[in-house]
């Protein structure tokens, strides 16, 4: 109880003031990841930010032996940042030379790159371990992110960066759409591919560099990656998508942000990371479009009304129905009986079956223009794709079969 | 513009496109260029093509090409695979690096006239399952009239559909493009290419595997385009329709074997020379006999299949 009391505290921002300001950093933080992930997504990135952001480590810990080189405050944040922004870049090149230069796929690049850097930044955390001053340098919170502590003026650096990240994604989601959907045409237009893949990794970078501190530089990938997914269940548009992936990024951000600052010990990344796969996983199964419980539901449904269309169709052509399915659905809208008799009801229903099967065989001969072939499914009933005169016309022609000869 | 004025006194949608939904038009004195011949014509020809040659890892695709699409033709670019008949359209438009050679567009280069040019890829340069309904693609060919930050206004979406109903695929605005069928995609992206309104359109392989239906809508809006003015390309497969769609062919192997009307230019020594042997010549007797083909008959067994 006590629990849930401090954690409803923190979402409503009366946990403190630094508490409340880290939640909103790490919320504004989400909002910018999710809108660029959505076009990293959407452009098949997501990987090549995974590399960027391993190869920050070498980055964060040789800004920090320059500063304290230079006899200032080795974790000053920005200072922290930029240098991770250029190893980061440096490894986005790399990964982008290798490719060019050589023959080996992205995804090799990404690998050697990403395991690399990462290893060379472990080595670098260790030297750091030995220089006097590193000893409290608490740079593995790096790794996997970190709030306790925070500076206030760190949550603000955050935050607005978030902000411009995100200013960035709007301004640049025309580019990036067209790029992503049909790259030959976009080149074809005048949006250079080659300049806005570097612009959108640009994005990603910085939004990965801000996001070191708060989720870390392991996870930071997830914050980029799940939103997008997660909205996908929900829509077919590209500016719904966007929309809803930088709202699942900021609600992930923030919640777990506010989460993780009930208890100090708490990692905020992993735990970031964990409120956006729940909504993943409330997207996953509920979503009505594309969601797995929406699928069985319809295929389920789309099951019922085959069987009872065919069941019908076999009683009044008189035959017996063996199929366990069709005979308990049949029986469940009391059409047979125990014993596989018809009810009165049951007739009337396999009669108006047989029927809409007669009309749309003829209606195929008859009407030809409507493009009935098409609209036939063996399940819809007549009724609902022709109209009244139609109908009228095709049963004319039931009633005296010899006249169409 | 021609483009809209055109389509709108044959359909009762000019009713439906006010001029305050038709989108600006293109101003300045290129426009009216083609109107009056330069003394040299192929210097402003809508796209002249001079010794293009562009390689693929070392090896030349395409070698020293030299074409000129006159304006209000329509050309179809023929020739066996690895021709480099999709090459030679990308190269033209500088979507992949040239090696040598230059391509103008209205007598400049293609980067400042890029907004009279609308660019239809093959289909399998798209990802299918990407997240844009009919509508969200046909409005892509609108971007670069919007700019970075204006959002769509009801007469984008207007010219949209306008755009949509042109090629006969209204009813399926909404739908996710990755559930049309390939014709339908085909149909929707010429809907883009129209709602860029430009003068010169450039299609690779338009007709690949799309249903007749499909295929004679294609057709009859390319055609309408070209009598409105505009100039029309199309990378073609089946050379029994050759000389029903088309006005002017460019046969490619590698290197131009030969340009210019079907009449003269489509005739068995230069698919000889194209095909290099490799084209049976069942159903392609007389030179004189293929131009004269009417539109109409029963295709001819198609010669392209025996050249695959």
């Amino acid at each position: 109880m006590e629990a849930l009391a401090a954690l409803v505290a923190a979402l409503t921002l009366q946990a403190g003031w630094n508490a409340s300001l880290v939640a909103l950093g790490a919320g504004m933080l989400g909002l910018a990841a999710g809108g660029a992930g959505a076009f990293l997504f959407l452009r098949k990135r997501a990987l090549v930010s995974d590399a960027a952001s391993h190869a920050t480590l070498p980055g964060v810990a040789a800004a920090f032996l320059v500063m304290v080189a230079f006899g200032g405050d080795g974790r000053f944040l920005p200072g922290l940042m930029l240098g991770s922004a250029i190893s980061a870049g440096l490894g986005l090149a790399l990964v982008a030379w290798i490719t060019r230069a050589t023959r080996l796929a992205e995804d090799a690049a990404i690998g050697a790159v990403l395991s690399v850097s990462f290893g060379l930044g472990i080595v670098l955390l260790t030297v750091i371990q030995i220089v006097p001053a590193g000893k409290a340098a608490g740079l593995e919170g790096f790794l996997l992110g970190s709030t306790a502590g925070m500076l206030q003026s760190e949550a603000v650096t955050i935050a607005v960066a978030g902000a411009i990240a995100a200013a960035l994604v709007f301004a640049l989601r025309r580019p990036m759409t067209l790029v992503a959907f049909d790259p030959e045409h976009a080149e074809a237009t005048g949006v250079g591919v080659w300049r806005t893949d570097l612009a959108m990794m640009g994005v990603a970078l910085l939004v990965t560099v801000v996001g070191l501190k708060i989720v870390g530089l392991v996870l930071i990938v997830a914050l980029l990656i799940i939103p997008p997914v997660a909205a996908r269940f929900w829509t077919d548009r590209v500016s719904t998508l966007a929309l809803l992936a930088t709202a699942f990024g900021g609600v992930a951000g923030y919640v777990g942000a506010a989460i993780s600052s009930i208890e100090a010990r708490l990692p905020t990344g992993p735990i970031i990371v964990l409120a956006a796969f729940a909504i993943f996983a409330v997207s996953f199964l509920v979503s009505p479009r594309r969601g797995v419980l929406a699928a069985l539901l319809r295929r389920r449904r789309l099951e019922a009304r085959v069987h009872l269309r065919q069941g019908l169709l076999a009683l009044a052509r008189g035959e017996a129905v063996y199929d366990r399915l069709t005979l308990r659905l049949l029986l469940a809208r009391g059409w047979i009986r125990r014993d596989g008799a018809m009810t009165e009801a049951g007739r009337a229903a396999a009669a108006a079956a047989a029927l809409d099967e007669a009309r749309w065989s003829l209606a195929r001969r008859l009407l030809p223009e409507a493009g009935v072939a098409e609209r036939y499914d063996g399940l819809t009933p007549i009724g609902e794709s022709l109209t009244p005169d139609q109908i009228a016309r095709i049963d004319r022609g039931l009633a005296r079969p010899e006249a169409l000869a | 513009m021609r483009l809209l004025e055109s389509f709108a006194a044959r359909s009762p949608l000019s009713q439906a496109l006010p001029a305050s939904a038709r989108p600006p038009l293109a101003q300045g004195p290129e426009r009216g260029a083609g109107a009056t011949p330069a003394p040299d014509a192929a210097a402003d020809a809508p796209l002249c093509v001079r010794g293009l040659t562009v390689a693929y890892g070392g090896k030349p695709a395409v070698f020293g090409v030299d074409a000129t699409l006159p304006a209000g033709s329509m050309t179809a670019i023929v020739g066996p695979n690895g021709a480099g008949k999709s090459t030679f359209l990308k190269g033209a438009l500088g979507v992949i690096p040239r090696v040598a050679g230059e391509a103008t567009v209205f007598g400049k280069p293609f980067a400042r006239a890029r907004h009279r040019v609308a660019y239809v890829p093959q289909r399998a340069s798209v990802d299918w399952d990407f997240p844009a309904l009919a509508e969200d693609v046909v409005m892509m060919g609108l971007y670069p009239r919007m700019g970075l930050f204006r959002l769509p206004g009801r007469r984008h979406r207007e010219t949209a559909r306008a755009c949509l109903a042109r090629v006969g695929m209204e009813a399926f605005a909404e739908r996710q493009i990755g559930q049309l069928s390939g014709g339908q995609q085909q149909r929707v992206f010429l809907a883009r290419a129209l709602a860029q309104d430009a003068d010169l359109y450039l299609l690779d392989e338009p007709f690949a595997g799309v249903d007749a239906a499909t295929e004679t809508v294609l057709v009859s809006v390319l055609q309408s385009l070209r009598d409105a003015g505009r100039t029309v390309a199309c990378v073609h497969h089946d050379l029994s329709t050759v000389a029903a769609y088309f006005d002017r062919v460019l046969l490619l192997n590698g290197a131009r074997i030969a340009e210019g009307p079907v009449a003269e230019t489509f005739t068995e020594a230069n698919l000889q020379a194209a095909y290099g042997g490799r084209l049976a010549t069942a159903g392609l007797a007389a030179p004189g006999a293929i131009p004269a083909t009417p539109a109409g008959s029963p295709p001819a067994p198609p010669p392209g299949a025996a050249a695959r």
